[in-house]
């Protein structure tokens, strides 16, 4: 019954041995992300502060690991019945008991002494240049930019890859499922304050290389920041089980230099006013279909489907609503529908683009109603 | 269950209305198995989904009904069942009483769980799907915006505390009032110790978490607002309530796991276990820091910083006293005269991987750290290395420890070894690569990941495969031996166990120890 | 101890089902409540007390100055056009302060709405006194109209000096139904 010992260490060793060799691998192609199989410190001190704190941890464990197993394999070749030992009897020792409880105890104060000061610094949020109010939708990111003067800017931040390479139809691209439509931008070396908050379910936004996570609470701002020291496109995910897309609503945050922001800040801002001017504008039905096809993919086709098929949304192709009354269909379009998954754009989708949306909806898909809404129309549905 | 030679009924209804400990024990244990089997089906529908990158087999939301189900068939269904089966089976032997103390409430324990599975399996074929916020269900996904089917689970969650609270007051009442003549505390298997303390631990926070279920029933259908700020609730009350329960609930699974592995080791030492007093203290001071950790799994959800310090502080120190068991287990090696059996092989493979896990436990507890290991794949790989390949390989060794007593058939060890050797291998397989993607970014709960995890998910995939056909092996070893094993009669299965249970005959007997045994 | 049965197996667990159902009411009359309190005393979430202020300060504070900001947030389904008429301001400790949110119903319904505060950073939440504000009651408001909320304010002068600036920020949910199956809850 007794088991070949020699065997057993053989057995035991080899995964080990592969472990290595994929752990070695894993380091080579850590440059470009791949396989990689560490923690990224990042580019801001917490980050590398956490980074530190990891590693040190993980050494730590290690030594002990080496030293734990070592006397266990150790025993298991010595002190095996097949080399005819006889076994001894004894079943306590004080002293040892005593020194294995206290020496750890030591070992953990030595933890977490750097563990409080880094806690501190992440706690810090004073002296912030500037806020972005985050907020969780499922399953999108808003960003609001709190401006000291003038107009906030706010947008949305979508997935962008289509749901083509999702299903498999089309080849998968470098940044599949990490890549949206606008990310939120910050400039380098800023200390940059995210107030986070969530419109429905919690989410958790998490950018790793920024050092950020955060719960996403409905109700609630939470606080966090990051002072980015290295410009560079960082990308991060929501981190809490958020419903059924929670795994498709990346965050990308694109840290620029200060002047690039400015500049970018600026056209922000300019657009919004342009916005403001658009309303006032008539558009043509092919301007309308054409900015309307955009709008539909960013916002509409997860639910309603590429071809307006419908999914967890009713079809578009032949509703009642699209090819029905107009004022029905802005109603459902820019107050939603209470109790179902139809949120209420209104908020979401500026006056402009809502207009395009709607037009497009009620032409494309062969619903071809021929009319054609526009921002003014939206504009006056909502004030009634 | 063998050929026993007096007392039980014929047929069904010997099943139904057995007020044996025996019994019911191999009932809970079949039952278990049967969920571990079906949760286990979950997760491989969830690692065929994960084994590339885009959406292949399921969609979305049934990805979350996997992962929901998953968790919860595998914590209440299988592992909890499993270690009061044996508990039912052995605790009596081992103190020497003639049964449990309350067989009829233990007879109701076991019946109300297996229409309760079948009820939260149900869900799957109702409208809206199954329960698909995980299995810690965080309002408001899981109240506001859950489907109607949350009803059903909640009182299914409802069901499964009263059946782990009156299995936990059978245990503390039998232990407390049912042992031999002279079986001091003190002198109790160290089996008895970890499931005592964990049928305390039980008694004290089911009720919690049926205290949760039951405001969340109040907020969906009774217009309460507990989580949810409209009304002057708190969402984040949930989860601090949901822990306050989870916590503890963690060692309730991996208590009794300790107990087996402390029973094991000895053995097949041949050498008493050493510093058992300083198991029993540590024992009992997890327990009782289990109750002031919870907040650890809420680091990121916006505490104040001192509390976010104690939580830091209190959790580190379960290192002290998980420390002390570990290193209790290996003197007890120490000059010992080891063999390697299967039931040596899972719990040494216990010491070790359970000994990683509490490595990443460690690391995770540092809450700095958290902010980027929190619900990522890193924890993931932490909480399996302490849930299977803690809970269940300790279970596994202990099915194969004990099944020689209790059918009075040897299992085939060539078997054993082989089923060990690929377990350990498949476990590894699957979750040591998601330390890697979790510290690389990876979210949990997400049913398509980016194209740099690609290779390590395929890889997880793969050991999920072969760890869960090493299972079938397992079925299959089982059933050979309780059909056709090696009969043995030696009421010492192996040479170097001790305790009252292997004084009694073997195949043991359908009644044992009617008049209390003397015990020095 | 006292006994509750002549058979001690049934005495130990009747005292367990004591302690279960102690448990149970644990979390309902201890759990619940205490977290309420904790909440208000270390400001988790941000809260800020759910009544008016009423304490008086002792003067104003005219040797700093605190930089208040206001955020809006829509909850799902809410689909008022909801913000402050001014996004920022800046304050003295101890002085009072008033300003106003704009509301509008789009709808052509009358709804009923109500506005949770929280106040970032969390540890300000006990220094920020509301004397007056929309978010104590729920606020109806007839269909296709809108209104002004006013919102009255002190900044405690105890408010620690590294805080330079604080955040409040209302989250706005549709109450209707549930005002008209219940009583305002506060």
């Amino acid at each position: 019954m007794c088991f070949d010992a020699k065997r057993l260490l053989k057995l035991t060793l080899n995964p080990v041995l592969i472990l290595m060799a994929w752990l070695s691998a894993g380091a080579h192609a850590a440059s470009d992300k791949i396989n990689e199989v560490n923690m990224s410190p990042g580019v801001t001190a917490v980050g590398r502060d956490i980074f530190d704190l990891h590693m040190i941890i993980f050494w730590i464990c290690v030594i002990i690991g080496i030293i734990v197993f070592g006397v266990m394999f150790y025993s298991i070749y010595y002190h095996r019945k097949s080399r005819g030992v006889t076994p001894a009897t004894f079943h306590e020792s004080t002293k040892v008991e005593i020194a294995w409880t206290v020496v750890p105890f030591f070992i953990l104060i030595g933890m977490a002494v750097p563990a409080t000061q880094t806690l501190v610094s992440i706690y810090d949020t004073d002296d912030a240049e500037m806020d972005i109010v985050v907020t969780g939708y499922q399953w999108k990111w808003k960003y609001e930019y709190l401006s000291e003067t003038g107009e906030n800017v706010s947008f949305f931040s979508n997935l962008r890859t289509p749901q083509s390479e999702i299903y498999n139809s089309e080849q998968k691209g470098e940044h599949y499922l990490l890549e949206v439509d606008e990310p939120v931008v910050i400039p380098v070396d800023t200390k940059v304050r995210f107030l986070v908050t969530a419109n429905d379910v919690i989410h958790a936004w998490w950018v790793p290389e920024l050092a950020v996570k955060k719960d996403a609470i409905p109700g609630f701002i939470n606080e966090t920041w990051t002072l980015a020291t290295e410009e560079g496109i960082y990308r991060g995910q929501c981190a809490e089980l958020c419903g059924k897309d929670h795994g498709f609503m990346p965050v990308v945050v694109n840290v620029v230099s200060k002047e690039e922001y400015a500049d970018w800040f600026a056209t922000k801002q300019a657009e919004a006013a342009e916005i403001k001017e658009l309303m006032a504008q008539n558009f043509s039905l092919d301007e309308l279909m054409e900015r309307g096809k955009g709008v539909y993919e960013r916002s509409c086709l997860a639910c309603h489907g590429a071809n307006g098929e419908g999914g967890v949304g009713t079809p578009i192709a032949g509703s009642p609503v699209a090819t029905g009354e107009l004022k029905g269909h802005l109603e459902i379009g820019i107050n939603g529908v209470p109790g179902t998954a139809m949120q209420a754009f209104g908020g979401q989708l500026n006056d402009v683009d809502m207009a395009a949306v709607i037009t497009y909806q009620r032409n494309a898909f062969g619903n071809n109603m021929g009319d054609l809404v526009q921002p003014i129309d939206v504009f006056n549905h909502k004030k009634g | 269950m063998g050929d026993h030679h007096h007392g039980p009924a014929k047929g069904l209804s010997r099943w139904l209305f057995t007020t044996n400990h025996k019994d019911i024990g191999t009932m809970y244990l079949w039952f278990s198995f049967a969920m571990f089997i079906l949760g286990g089906s979950f997760a491989m529908i969830i690692r065929a989904e994960l084994f590339q990158p885009g959406m292949q087999l399921v969609d979305p939301a049934f990805f979350n009904q996997m992962t929901t189900l998953h968790g919860l068939v595998m914590v209440f269904g299988a592992i909890m069942p499993s270690f009061v089966g044996l508990a039912n089976w052995m605790i009596p032997m081992m103190i020497g009483a003639p049964d449990m103390a309350l067989p009829r409430m233990n007879n109701w324990s076991f019946w109300i769980l297996p229409p309760t599975f079948l009820l939260l399996a149900s869900t799957l074929f109702m409208e809206g799907g199954a329960p698909a916020f995980g299995w810690t269900f965080y309002a408001p996904l899981s109240t506001t915006y859950a489907p109607p089917s949350v009803t059903f689970f909640i009182f299914s969650v409802h069901v499964l505390g009263i059946s782990s609270i009156m299995g936990s007051i059978n245990i503390i009442a039998t232990v407390m009032n049912m042992r031999a003549p002279g079986m001091t505390y003190m002198k109790m298997p160290l089996f008895v110790w970890t499931w005592l303390i964990t049928a305390f631990l039980l008694v004290a926070v089911m009720p919690v978490l049926a205290g949760a279920v039951t405001m969340m029933l109040m907020d969906i259908h009774f217009g309460m607002s507990f989580f949810s700020a409209a009304g002057g609730g708190d969402p984040v009350l949930f989860q601090h309530i949901f822990w306050f329960f989870g916590h503890p609930e963690v060692y309730i699974i991996i208590l009794p796991a300790f107990g087996v592995v402390s029973q094991i080791i000895p053995t097949f030492s041949r050498k008493p276990l050493f510093g058992y007093d300083s198991m029993v203290y540590a024992t009992a001071s997890i327990a009782f820091l289990s109750f002031i950790v919870w907040a650890h799994h809420m680091y990121t959800v916006g505490m104040p910083i001192a509390g976010e310090l104690f939580f830091m502080y209190a959790t580190m120190l379960i290192a002290v006293p998980t420390g002390v068991k570990v290193f209790n287990w290996i003197s007890t090696m120490w000059r010992g005269a080891l063999t390697f059996e299967t039931p040596m092989m899972f719990s040494l493979g216990f010491l070790v991987l359970f000994t990683i896990g509490g490595f990443t436990g460690l690391m995770l507890s540092i809450a700095p750290a958290d902010f980027q290991y929190h619900d990522s794949y890193f924890v993931v790989a932490h909480f399996h290395y302490v849930m299977v390949a803690g809970a269940v390989f300790s279970m596994t060794a202990a099915v194969y420890y004990w099944l020689p007593k209790w059918c009075g058939r040897m299992y085939n060890e060539t078997m054993g070894q082989t089923h060990f050797w690929i377990s350990f291998i498949g476990f590894n397989l699957t979750f040591f690569p998601q330390h890697f993607v979790g510290l690389a970014g990876m979210p949990r709960r997400i049913p398509d990941y980016a194209l740099q995890f690609a290779d390590f998910n395929m890889l997880s995939s793969i050991g999920a495969f072969i760890y869960g056909l090493s299972q079938i092996l397992f079925l299959y070893n089982v059933i050979a031996t309780i059909v056709a094993g090696k009969p043995t009669s030696e009421e010492k299965t192996w040479d170097g166990a001790e305790g009252l249970e292997w004084t009694v005959a073997t195949p043991a007997p359908y009644h044992t120890f009617e008049t209390p045994p003397a015990v020095r | 101890m006292m006994t509750l049965s002549n058979n001690p197996a049934i005495d130990t667990a009747l005292k367990l089902v004591g302690v279960a159902v102690a448990m149970f009411a644990f979390v309902f009359v201890v759990m619940v409540p205490l977290y309420d309190v904790l909440c208000d005393a270390l400001g988790i979430n941000g809260k800020t007390s759910g009544q008016a202020y009423t304490a008086v300060q002792s003067g104003v504070d005219e040797s700093r100055e605190v930089t208040v900001q206001f955020m809006a947030t829509n909850n799902d389904g809410m689909p008022w056009q909801f913000e402050p008429s001014v996004t920022m301001m800046r304050v003295n400790p101890g002085a009072s302060n008033d300003t106003v949110f704009l509301a509008a119903n789009p709808l052509a319904k009358p709804m009923v709405a109500q506005a949770i505060p929280s106040v970032s950073p969390s540890r300000a939440a006990q220094y920020f006194h509301k004397t007056e504000c929309f978010c104590f009651n729920h606020q109806p408001l007839d269909g296709r109209s809108s209104t002004e909320m006013p919102l009255q304010f002190i900044v405690d002068r105890e408010l620690p000096a590294d805080i330079k600036t604080i955040t409040l920020s209302y989250t706005i949910f549709d109450v209707t139904e549930f005002a008209a199956n219940t009583v305002a809850a506060r």
